[in-house]
């Protein structure tokens, strides 16, 4: 836009010192002004107790406040002016005027501490509150327990159509390919021992035990455990869920409950169906590196790799399946006020259900360990 | 009829900041405004009204530029928007104002620098400076000092409208557009907004069309009111709408809350 420029100088009337200001002083001009005194790099400090703004052509909030600031004395400067939209806006700035907040500076060290400490507060806080919404899950459960028509029976069939059928595409690809994987890996490094036959056993209980269930409940956890978070959430930020406890639906019931059995039911399905698909990658992979037929594959793996080993696996999913939906569900609820909160306890909820999960299946593998399984 | 879509001419010589001519706006083939003229002068507050489904923020949305028009021309602060992109028409953004209905504050930042951000985008200030003006702003909608350090989720609705106000006002534009304003305040609070954006009128210079469904706004802060009506806009004083004759008119403004703000205006 183009504008006279903002110009001012001081000047001595009587004896006291007068700011002459001139041209256009508007939030687009006093940058330049701002430009030319960094260059000149000398700002004049003096304090000037009236302001001469008759020469001023444009004028807007933000050039006052450089006018005032210039003058020394913002709020009780006198201010001269041409037209009286000037002196009325003059009036309007200077009551409104206050002192910019500081900002505050704290140390690289103080705020560490400070985020450390708060982030242990929180931790114990969730952790207190985690454990209270357990209970409240096993209360809600047993009373669904005594009146079975309490489960609705219909939600945990969607919700299961949800985790379940709709997750069995990607679970059997990424366990195929992680069955081909390892049996590639196993031939390489078997081969060198004379041992490559031992392959077989490598897929089948590395599958079994660890990695089907495993890989199964990081893929729920980040497709499953946050759509809960994110559905629930978005139904905390529209009062849906206060609008269902006014009605006397208890949320926990309605919305909780279904989409933890469902996932409960679903995990042990997706693990076996994420053993199968790994098992049949290895023993394509077999058929290519290892001149197997999947006859022989199979033969070896019957005779070798006992039940125990698939049981480790199904006693795990459900409980896997369990931590993720009651995170997913957990964090969802404490979703508070507006969309960001929604995104951030979303990404916070597959965080802590991974983590969650693997921590669990060290406890199991040291479990299993001395139960001798 | 006058010039504009207004019953009597009240232009008085003033410059004209928004013209609309032959305006259509249509989403597939339910056709909202056809062939609807307008007028906004400087320095008024016209408020514009209508039933629901007469597409009251169609038309908003379609002046402001998100939604454009099909047929016609519209004119903003002299400067034709059809076809406006680039340089110009961020020009022509920093000299208007839009608050939103539900404030549309940018819900991962503080209020002041919600206030900032056009500051930045078109000024480019030092941050001391845009501070400075972001504070003057949150006191000019009468918001408490502390109020720029806070998030807009911990804000009440009213406080989220004034604060959304203060990020309109930020680069003091020359007209401002409003989103039903009042909505959702109680009746003073609505109250002492009419008297603020009627003060920020006066003491800014600004020239302002709100959108509203408030009788009582429209007797307390309004100069002039505009009517969508068949798809068009009659525009005129209050009283001159008072003596309109049209159905949906004389239910609107002779209805018992009609009358009611009739009474106390």
């Amino acid at each position: 836009m183009a504008q006279a420029l903002p110009t001012y100088r001081f000047a001595d009337r009587n004896g006291a010192t007068v700011l002459e200001v001139a041209g256009a002083w508007t939030v687009f001009s006093v940058r330049e002004l701002a430009k030319k005194l960094q260059q000149r790099k000398t700002t004049e400090a003096r304090q000037a107790a009236i302001v001469d703004t008759t020469r001023v052509t444009q004028l807007d909030t933000a050039g006052i406040l450089e006018i005032l600031r210039l003058s020394g004395a913002a709020a009780t400067a006198e201010v001269q002016a041409a037209d009286k939209a000037h002196a009325d806006l003059f009036r309007v700035v200077q009551s409104n005027m206050r002192e910019t907040p500081p900002e505050h500076h704290v140390n690289w060290l103080g705020r560490w501490l400070e985020e450390v400490g708060l982030s242990l507060i929180h931790f114990s806080q969730q952790l207190i509150s985690l454990c209270a919404f357990f209970g409240e899950i096993v209360v809600i459960f047993a009373e669904a327990c005594v009146q079975p028509k309490r489960f609705r029976p219909n939600a945990i069939v969607r919700q299961m159509y949800e985790v379940w059928v709709k997750a069995l595409a990607i679970v059997g690809v990424l366990c195929f390919l992680i069955g081909v994987v390892i049996a590639y890996q196993g031939v390489q490094q078997l081969r060198q021992f004379g041992a490559e036959t031992f392959t077989v056993e490598a897929v089948g209980i590395g599958m079994f035990r660890e990695l089907g269930v495993l890989l199964t409940a990081i893929i729920v956890a980040g497709r499953s455990g946050s759509a809960f978070t994110a559905q629930i959430g978005t139904m905390q930020v529209n009062q849906e869920i206060d609008a269902m406890a006014t009605i006397g639906l208890n949320p926990i019931e309605w919305l909780v409950l279904p989409r933890i059995l469902a996932l409960v039911l679903s995990m042990p399905l997706l693990a076996f169906w994420g053993d199968m698909a790994g098992l049949l990658g290895g023993a394509f992979a077999c058929t290519i590196y290892l001149d197997f037929t999947f006859a022989q594959f199979f033969e070896r793996l019957r005779d070798t790799v006992g039940p125990w080993h698939f049981y480790t696996g199904m006693i795990k999913s459900p409980i896997f399946g369990m931590v993720i939906a009651a995170i997913g569900c957990f964090e969802g609820l404490q979703v508070r006020g507006s969309a960001e909160s929604v995104g951030q306890l979303t990404t916070r909820s597959v965080v802590e259900s991974i983590f969650c999960v693997i921590v669990l299946d060290a406890i199991f593998s040291i479990v299993f360990l001395l139960a001798g399984v | 009829m006058a010039e504009g879509g207004q019953l009597v001419d009240h232009r008085d010589g003033r410059p004209v900041v928004l013209r609309l001519r032959g305006v259509r706006t249509q989403f597939d083939d339910n056709v909202v405004h056809d062939k609807l003229d307008f007028d906004m002068f400087k320095g008024e507050i016209v408020g514009l009204v209508g039933g629901s489904g007469t597409g009251k923020s169609v038309l908003l949305r379609t002046i402001i530029g998100l939604n454009p028009a099909r047929r016609g021309k519209i004119e903003i602060l002299g400067i034709n928007r059809r076809g406006l992109r680039g340089r110009k028409e961020h020009e022509l953004q920093a000299r208007t104002g839009v608050q939103f209905q539900d404030g549309a504050l940018f819900s991962s930042l503080t209020v002041a620098e919600n206030i900032i951000i056009p500051i930045r985008e078109h000024a480019g200030l030092d941050e001391e400076t845009m501070r400075g003006i972001a504070a003057l702003k949150i006191a000019l909608v009468g918001l408490p000092p502390d109020t720029g350090e806070k998030k807009p989720s911990e804000l009440s609705g009213g406080m989220r409208k004034r604060a959304s106000l203060a990020r309109a006002l930020a680069l003091d534009p020359e007209l401002l557009f409003l989103d039903e304003p009042t909505a959702g305040l109680d009746p003073i609070g609505a109250a002492h907004y009419d008297e603020l954006v009627k003060g920020l009128q006066k003491t800014l210079g600004l020239s302002i069309l709100m959108v509203t469904h408030d009788l009582d706004s429209l007797y307390a802060a309004c100069d002039r009111v505009a009517v969508l009506l068949d798809k068009r806009v009659v525009a005129g004083t209050m009283e001159e709408m008072l003596a309109y004759d049209h159905p949906w008119v004389r239910e609107y403004f002779h209805g018992p809350r009609g009358r009611a703000a009739a009474k106390q205006g």
